[in-house]
């Protein structure tokens, strides 16, 4: 009885195993799947397939093929520009997700109360959404001082420091316009402490505040104004500037150093 | 000397072997400097090639492998060059004789088989002007680090939700204005300057002119091409001064800022900071 058993296994096994490698050599898979994917039937670990692995997948070929060996090192980076742009990917999914629960309207406050209470997953998706935010604010000024203490923004580097001062900029604005949208006590006073400096501006003063709060003080129409720029706008020009940012950190040589 | 690898020496020694009636042993070891190099006693009697123009100074081709006999062989650099190549150094064997041929007759026509047209040196077109770096492959050794960050980040951020609520007051009210109204963590240090200066100063003028035109100058104010640490102790003590100022602003404005924005004990008076709601619960 106890041999038939694995006998039985045994069979289900090699059935399994075979099922595997016909799916692994039909057209289907070699169609999906380019030369040197770690999934391609056949893979092993040379050179020219560390390479393909780099160069035939969209994601992964951000990266060079090569880089320099001090630079992989993570005392050297603690990767936080790669963790600026994961925590920005967190909040694009985590956010989207929000989108579906979440009128920029009167009804704004009863919603989030209801994505809290009703809604499967609402209240961690919130706080993910939430802590991530201030989390990419730091790690953004982090890597920006890492950058700056291994003087990385020297020649040829000059311009992609710009950039970064620009995505610092945008972070910013990106989170003080997400700040807003729980439309609670903290949301609407911290905004108008922002809005109310941001009026202080020599000669423009009366008329950037204006343009920021949509009116006279922070109101459902400046909910409406954020909720787009915070949803829409922003997210659409850090996007640019970070695609600028990747491809000129390619181009001006890879990461700087070693020290 | 350059090291010569050994296939060419062998070669080499084999050339001179049959140049001077010796063994390819023996040559070898005259080239390697181990014994005293053979006497050219008499000329080599290949001589169908002659030379042909004074000004090239063409020698027959084996004797161009003795160019420097009398010297010590170990001197022979580029014995591996084919004799035409050899030619412009190498003295016909008259010279090492001690005969400088004043003339040179023409030979017949029609006996001149070979003449040299030019003296093409081993030496690489391009150089190469930066040194080689020291690289490795992306997949794994760059790659596997960032997925276990990314991975760890995301645990993390896992974690701390599901344990920290993020606040939610009571509904928005432009009528009750709570007292210390304070802005997002990122701009207290901001707010905690504008209670000492001058609302257009610390609120537009210091954040515009510092905080983004001053940022975006700084590579083209530093122009220090260094980027070793110890030689640039300026600009990071100017960073670090930047650093430590903002973040005591920002903790002042967090921690120690109360109802209208007094100066207040966290320990003692509470913290108002409505971002830390869940975190510490004072008051």
């Amino acid at each position: 009885m106890k041999n038939e058993k694995i006998k039985f296994r045994d069979r289900l096994k090699d059935i399994s195993a075979g099922l595997g490698d016909s799916l692994k050599e039909s057209t289907l898979w070699g169609s999906i799947f380019r030369p040197g994917s770690p999934f391609r039937k056949g893979y092993s670990d040379s050179p020219r397939n560390r390479s393909y692995v780099v160069m035939n997948n969209v994601l992964y070929h951000l990266h060079p093929v090569k880089v320099k060996r001090h630079g992989v090192r993570l005392s050297y980076t603690l990767c936080l520009g790669g963790l600026s742009f994961f925590t920005f990917i967190v909040l694009t999914i985590t956010g989207i997700w929000l989108m579906f629960y979440f009128r920029p309207t009167e009804m704004a406050y009863v919603d989030i109360q209801t994505l809290q209470t009703s809604i499967a997953f609402g209240s961690l998706v919130r706080n993910m959404h939430r802590w991530a935010a201030h989390i990419m604010v730091l790690v953004v000024f982090l890597h920006m001082s890492r950058v700056f203490y291994h003087g990385a923004y020297k020649a040829p580097r000059e311009f992609n420091w710009v950039i970064g001062v620009i995505l610092l900029l945008l972070t910013l604005l990106l989170s003080f316009t997400g700040y807003l949208l729980p439309w609670d006590q903290l949301a609407i006073w911290a905004v108008t402490v922002g809005g109310n400096m941001a009026g202080y501006t020599p000669v423009f003063g009366a008329q950037v505040k204006f343009a920021l709060f949509a009116g006279l003080e922070a109101t459902e129409a400046t909910l409406l104004r954020f909720y787009v720029l915070h949803v829409l706008f922003f997210p659409f020009i850090i996007v640019i500037f970070m695609a600028i940012h990747f491809w000129r950190v390619r181009k001006d040589g890879g990461i700087s150093g070693p020290l | 000397m350059v090291d010569i690898p050994e296939h060419l020496l062998l070669k080499t020694a084999q050339a001179r072997a049959k140049a001077l009636g010796i063994s390819v042993e023996q040559a070898l070891a005259e080239m390697k400097g181990e014994v005293e190099p053979t006497k050219i006693e008499k000329e080599p009697d290949i001589i169908e090639v002659t030379p042909i123009e004074v000004e090239v100074k063409e020698a027959p081709a084996p004797a161009a492998e003795v160019k420097e006999a009398p010297a010590p062989a170990a001197e022979v650099k580029e014995a591996p060059a084919p004799a035409a190549a050899a030619v412009k150094e190498a003295p016909a064997p008259e010279k090492t004789n001690g005969q400088v041929p004043t003339e040179v007759d023409f030979a017949p026509e029609t006996k001149v088989t070979q003449r040299l047209l030019t003296v093409v040196k081993a030496k690489p077109i391009q150089k190469p002007t930066s040194e080689p770096v020291d690289k490795v492959n992306t997949w794994p050794h760059l790659m596997l680090p960032e997925f276990i960050s990314l991975m760890a980040m995301t645990a993390f951020l896992i974690f701390i939700s599901a344990i920290l609520q993020a606040p939610l007051l009571e509904e928005a009210n432009p009528n009750i204005t709570p007292n210390p109204a304070k802005a997002p963590w990122y701009f207290l240090g901001l707010q905690e300057l504008l209670s000492y200066w001058d609302p257009q100063i610390a609120g537009v003028m210091i954040p515009l002119l510092i905080g983004v035109a001053a940022f975006m100058a700084i590579p083209y104010i530093d122009r220090n091409k260094e980027n070793k640490p110890s030689k640039r102790k300026y600009a990071i003590m100017l960073w670090t001064f930047f650093l430590a100022g903002a973040g005591t602003l920002s903790l002042i404005g967090i921690l120690f800022r109360g109802p209208g924005w007094n100066w207040t004990y966290p320990w003692i008076d509470g913290v108002w900071f409505d971002d830390l709601l869940d975190w510490v619960h004072f008051e």
